[in-house]
């Protein structure tokens, strides 16, 4: 219905230009009835998509589960943990101070923001943990002896055994050849009982709280080995198979990530070890781009450019012409 | 007893009292009638339009489908059928929100949508365009599955690289969640009031060249 009346005299901008919207003829226009209508409408295909199509939930997985799949990767994480040579003991802010992590170009924001979340990689994700447990003197013993130990000495052991394992076939703990490893065989294969056995979660998440809400240590050990992101890589998640805007199963995820995840698939980005500050930097310059779009010159004239706004406005262009 | 003393100002005179001023500040806000108008613009004419009010009523159903999931607390999803149901509900009515939101994004663009002093109409949608990803994303990071293994896992090297993982701790759940459910809908709603409040106080964007003035692309302040 295009019932088009005056009802309001015309005010303009105070720069020539866009005129007011109240001083163009009017039309009648139910507000409150296209709201109720939009929202049965979106209500109704919301609750349609559900029933047909469901949601994922790939149940979280467990330590014992990673024990029980790939116990291997489990000892082979610990001697990685003592040895320093994990993704978290080498990661640095906020979690440690082993590295300077990336940059954008002299800004230095990684390890400006400092050590918030501290995590001692080798004692918090494996050496405390076992120390709580009970009844084994073996343990017990080989804790003992890699705490007398010198950090040279420690490391040297871990290292050799951490190389040990990554040659032996399949990684297997017994068939690692013969080497001077210390206590590290005996602790790692400690952990893989500790993780069997269930009890490794509560040891790395309650920190002395019962309430365990914060998984930050489970993660980043669950995060250390390759179990995790061998799952992940079989669901097609991988950070180069566009995971970051992926989900389980075959969801949509969160398209609206595109151009973020994008960044990643394509050099210089994909083989860079600045990556994710270089992708961060890009994406948060083409943000205040979008935000001040307004601003721009150029760039904010591309609607006159390509006149979408003809097919958008075409009942008013054709009632009224343009003038010459 | 006069006017005044009965508590209500003249209009047009000036007075010291924070109310008043507060509530003819508020008043001025949005042209008077158009709060609700029941006539539109004759130009307003493009199924184009009906994304606006689609993304309004899309986050509506989000917010009720993520306050049933939060009746049941974190977890219930995971071992009810009528959780899982109610999670699918808050999962595709966030598609939908996204979907209509990027459509009504677009055409705005198309539209210049920014003239005749309509920046801060097009900065606040772009704010609740980020806020909707934050808060999308912190869902994803809530779910206790897989997923949020995953996706923490990966995210946080992003985050940690220009220093905003030292704040905004993606593997502790605990904080996601207050964050999903709390702090991100509270400022995504506010960013949203204000955006359909700037909408009512300036109208539709004209169509460009409406008056032939060929720098109205340009005039957004």
């Amino acid at each position: 219905m295009s019932t088009a009346t005056v009802t309001r005299p015309t005010h303009h901008s105070p720069r020539r230009g866009t005129p007011d919207s109240h001083g163009f003829p009017t039309r009648p226009y139910d507000l409150v009835k296209e709201f109720v209508v939009a929202l049965v409408v979106v209500a109704l295909l919301t609750v349609v998509l559900a029933a047909v199509f469901s949601s994922p939930d790939e149940k979280a997985i467990t330590m014992a589960d990673w024990a029980a799949q790939a116990p291997n990767d489990v000892v082979a994480t610990a001697a990685g943990e003592l040895a320093g040579t994990t993704t978290s003991a080498s990661y640095g802010p906020p979690y440690n101070t082993a590295g300077d992590g990336q940059n954008l170009g002299p800004l230095k924001l990684q390890k400006w923001a400092g050590v918030r979340i501290p995590v001692d990689s080798a004692a918090d994700l494996v050496l405390t943990p076992l120390s709580k447990v009970t009844g084994n003197t073996d343990l017990a013993t080989a804790l003992t002896t890699w705490n007398g130990a010198t950090p040279d000495q420690q490391n040297k052991w871990a290292s050799a055994y951490s190389d040990a394992l990554s040659k032996a076939p399949d990684n297997d703990p017994k068939q690692v050849a013969d080497g001077d490893y210390g206590p590290v065989p005996a602790i790692s294969a400690a952990f893989l009982t500790l993780a069997q056995t269930g009890g490794l979660e509560g040891a790395l998440t309650s920190s002395g709280n019962f309430y365990g809400g914060d998984q930050t240590r489970s993660l980043l050990l669950l995060s250390d080995g390759a179990y995790l992101e061998d799952q992940a890589r079989a669901r097609h998640l991988g950070g180069d198979q566009w995971g970051m805007m992926n989900e389980t199963g075959n969801f949509p995820g969160q398209p609206w990530m595109w151009l973020y995840t994008f960044w990643y698939q394509v050099p210089p980005f994909s083989t860079s070890d600045n990556a994710d500050a270089l992708v961060w930097g890009l994406m948060m310059l083409l943000t205040l781009g979008l935000l001040l779009l307004p601003f721009i010159p150029g760039l904010r004239s591309i609607p006159r450019w390509i006149p979408v706004h003809r097919i958008i406005w075409r009942d008013w262009y054709r009632d009224h012409p343009r003038r010459t | 007893m006069t006017a005044t003393q009965a508590g209500g100002t003249p209009p047009g005179t000036s007075s010291k009292s924070w109310t008043v001023r507060t509530r003819d500040r508020m008043s001025r806000v949005v042209p008077q009638g158009q709060v609700l108008p029941d006539r539109q613009p004759a130009y307003m004419s493009s199924w184009i339009y009906v994304f606006g009010v689609l993304t309004l009523a899309a986050l509506i159903v989000v917010i009720g489908s993520g306050v049933l999931l939060a009746i049941g607390g974190v977890t219930w999803w995971h071992v009810s059928s009528l959780g899982h149901f109610v999670n699918s509900l808050h999962l595709w009515s966030v598609e939908l929100f996204f979907a209509f939101m990027v459509i009504h994004l677009w055409g705005k663009f198309w539209m210049a949508a920014w003239r005749g002093n309509r920046a801060l109409t097009w900065m606040t949608g772009v704010l609740a365009f980020l806020g909707s990803i934050g808060t999308a994303f912190t869902g994803y990071l809530s779910q206790t599955n897989f997923d949020s293994q995953w996706i923490s896992g990966q995210a946080k090297d992003g985050l940690n690289s220009v220093g905003i993982g030292a704040f905004f701790n993606v593997l502790n759940p605990g904080q996601m969640l207050l964050w999903h459910v709390a702090l991100l809908p509270l400022v995504l709603g506010v960013i949203v009031l204000l955006h359909v409040v700037l909408v009512r106080r300036h109208g539709i964007v004209p169509p460009i060249d409406s008056e032939g003035a060929d720098a109205d692309v340009e005039d957004a302040r």
